[in-house]
């Protein structure tokens, strides 16, 4: 399908149509107290030459890999991306944001989008997934608002180990709807506290993220059993779904909602955007589930054909009822998942998963010989948090000048860690890379 | 979809202007959808139906009916205690299509108040309301 601007010519035929003047005509309902009277304040257009210019400024201020060495992830990972993806995705079938609004004409989408489904769906563990959501943190609070929906309940208990992004998304969705969000503390090895969910009434959701912000592995399997101790719906967050390489899958430890971002697989970091809203549950619930839904089916001739189904949760026709506001996915995002998927295979995922917990392990392990303090003891993935000795933010300046970005600085997201820093290593980085991050820091630190 | 003339509107039912059907049995009330409500809905798919137990006043939503074409609510024509609902429909929702008045029943109540029933429509009443809508 192709996109084109209107023509002069069609917009007056369409006016004509109508029986309208000008374009103007049909803004004629809005008051003219609500209008802009006035230019934009914008600056003028620039020629191709000169924005390339600009815009080659702009991201020289960032300090992006692979042009610094950056052991950040807290989120958003770097990851290699196969050349593959890039080009296939670059062709004119696929480039498109949304779900196609003509869908079934658009039979080749629909089928990469279901088997998006099928991949994210086994990934995950779950019986079914939708065709994706904005991001992690949006899909996150659907989740929640889902699990209100089919418990009835009016409370959620959210980690403070779920991202502090995501933990601001949530409360934003839920604020107008007069629903309670419980927060629940951390243990000194890393791992969220259950304990005090215990006497909590009226709970519909608990939400645990694994590898959590700290990067450690939660026991899935307890969180599950506790919440459906309660009558509550288990749903299970995650920024770095590549870890289900090695990890037994949310599905599989007993969550009925799985909900996180898929950015890791084959999505570049560009600004921190867009992402992909991985969002799976449980057959049961899927009238429940918000979002769009590929199904695959045959035509009055047997042949195999795909379409958009269970359509009727949706806005468009079940209107306030509706499961979500929600009416589109982030396609091109979830083709690139599904092609990287794809690429790696299951064997491959599973080598590519073994590699990043192998690097951030050594990593771990090199600046824990260099005297420096892990403080969280249970097992992570591919990143860490390390605490640091006071004044480190000038080491990590004058790193940033070497191209080097030691971590994130923790203490704006947690004020109890002041100095504890979270590293990340994938797969794109080699022993002597890190070998010289920890020289640096140890030398720059003395 | 039938004409009026088409319909079964049969005259030991009771009906409410959402065109769900009561009927009265003994000190329970059983519920259901009427010819003309399955009619318009065309083939259902799904119905979402309350635990027993549940308690609903007159004219609140007790379940759902989806068709290939629309959602539906259900709505209590007269207020109760939820007895028991239509196991069969969870995985033969077409009996609601094929046996509106038999077969395809949703729930069974024990009504709050009897005197509920006075307010819904006879067959007479029912057929004139449909009408009304038809016009």
């Amino acid at each position: 399908m192709r996109y084109l601007p209107h023509t002069d010519e069609e917009i007056a035929s369409m006016l004509q149509v109508i029986g309208a003047k000008s374009l103007g005509d049909l803004f004629s309902a809005v008051p003219w107290s609500c209008r802009r009277t006035g230019g934009m304040n914008l600056p003028e257009p620039l020629s191709e030459w000169d924005l390339n210019r600009l815009m080659a400024g702009l991201a020289s201020t960032m300090a992006a890999a692979p042009e610094y060495a950056v052991y950040a992830g807290a989120g958003s990972y770097e990851h290699f991306v196969p050349q593959v993806i890039p080009y296939l995705l670059s062709r004119s079938e696929f480039v498109t944001s949304y779900t196609p609004y003509q869908p079934e004409i658009s039979q080749g989408t629909l089928q990469a989008i279901y088997e998006y489904q099928t991949l994210s769906a086994r990934l995950l563990g779950m019986e079914v997934s939708n065709a994706s959501m904005y991001d992690g943190a949006s899909a996150l609070a659907e989740a929640l608002l889902m699990a209100i929906r089919i418990t009835k309940k009016r409370r959620v208990a959210v980690s403070r180990l779920v991202h502090p992004h995501f933990r601001r998304v949530v409360k934003t969705y839920l604020a107008p709807t007069g629903y309670d969000i419980l927060e629940l503390p951390y243990l000194p090895d890393g791992r969220t506290d259950l304990s005090s969910l215990r006497n909590v009434k009226d709970l519909a959701a608990l939400a645990i993220q694994s590898p959590n912000f700290f990067g450690v592995i939660e026991d899935l399997k307890a969180s599950a059993v506790q919440a459906h101790d309660q009558g509550a719906l288990f749903v299970a967050n995650f920024t770095e779904p590549l870890a289900y390489g090695i990890l037994k899958s949310p599905g599989s430890l007993g969550a009925d909602i799985v909900a996180g971002e898929g950015q890791s697989l084959g999505i570049p970091q560009t600004f921190g955007g867009p992402g992909l809203g991985m969002f799976a549950t449980r057959m049961s619930h899927v009238r429940n589930m918000p979002g769009r839904l590929v199904g695959k089916t045959v035509d009055a001739e047997g042949r195999q054909g795909f379409v958009l189904t269970l359509a009727t949760r949706e806005q468009h026709i079940r209107r306030e009822k509706a499961t979500s506001n929600i009416c589109t996915n982030n396609s091109l995002c979830a083709v690139a998942a599904t092609m990287y998927l794809a690429c790696l295979g299951a064997s491959g995922i599973r080598d590519l998963s073994r590699l990043n917990h192998d690097k951030a392990e050594y990593l771990k392990k090199g600046l824990r010989s260099a005297g420096f303090r892990i403080p969280f003891a249970s097992p992570t993935f591919n990143e860490f948090v390390v605490e640091m000795p006071t004044g480190f933010e000038k080491t990590y300046g004058r790193l940033l000048e070497k191209k080097i970005v030691a971590g994130v600085s923790l203490d704006s997201y947690y004020v109890e860690l002041k100095n504890h820093y979270l590293f990340c290593a994938t797969e794109t980085k080699s022993k002597e890379d890190m070998d010289q991050l920890v020289q640096e820091i140890t030398s720059v630190s003395l | 979809m039938k004409d009026i003339s088409e319909l079964q509107i049969p005259g030991d039912f009771l009906y409410a202007k959402d065109h769900e059907w009561a009927k009265p049995e003994n000190d329970k009330v059983r519920v259901g959808l009427s010819d003309y409500a399955q009619d318009q809905l065309g083939d259902i798919v799904f119905v979402e139906l309350p635990q027993a137990g549940a308690r609903h006043g007159k004219g609140e939503q007790f379940g759902t009916v989806e068709s290939v074409k629309a959602v539906s609510e259900l709505y209590m024509p007269v207020g109760g205690e939820v007895l028991s609902v239509n196991k069969a429909l969870e995985t033969s929702p077409e009996l609601l299509n094929k046996e509106p008045y038999g077969s395809g029943w949703l729930i069974e109540i024990k009504p709050s108040d009897p005197a509920e029933l006075k307010s819904l429509m006879k067959q007479e009443a029912y057929l004139g309301h449909l009408k009304g809508l038809n016009k």
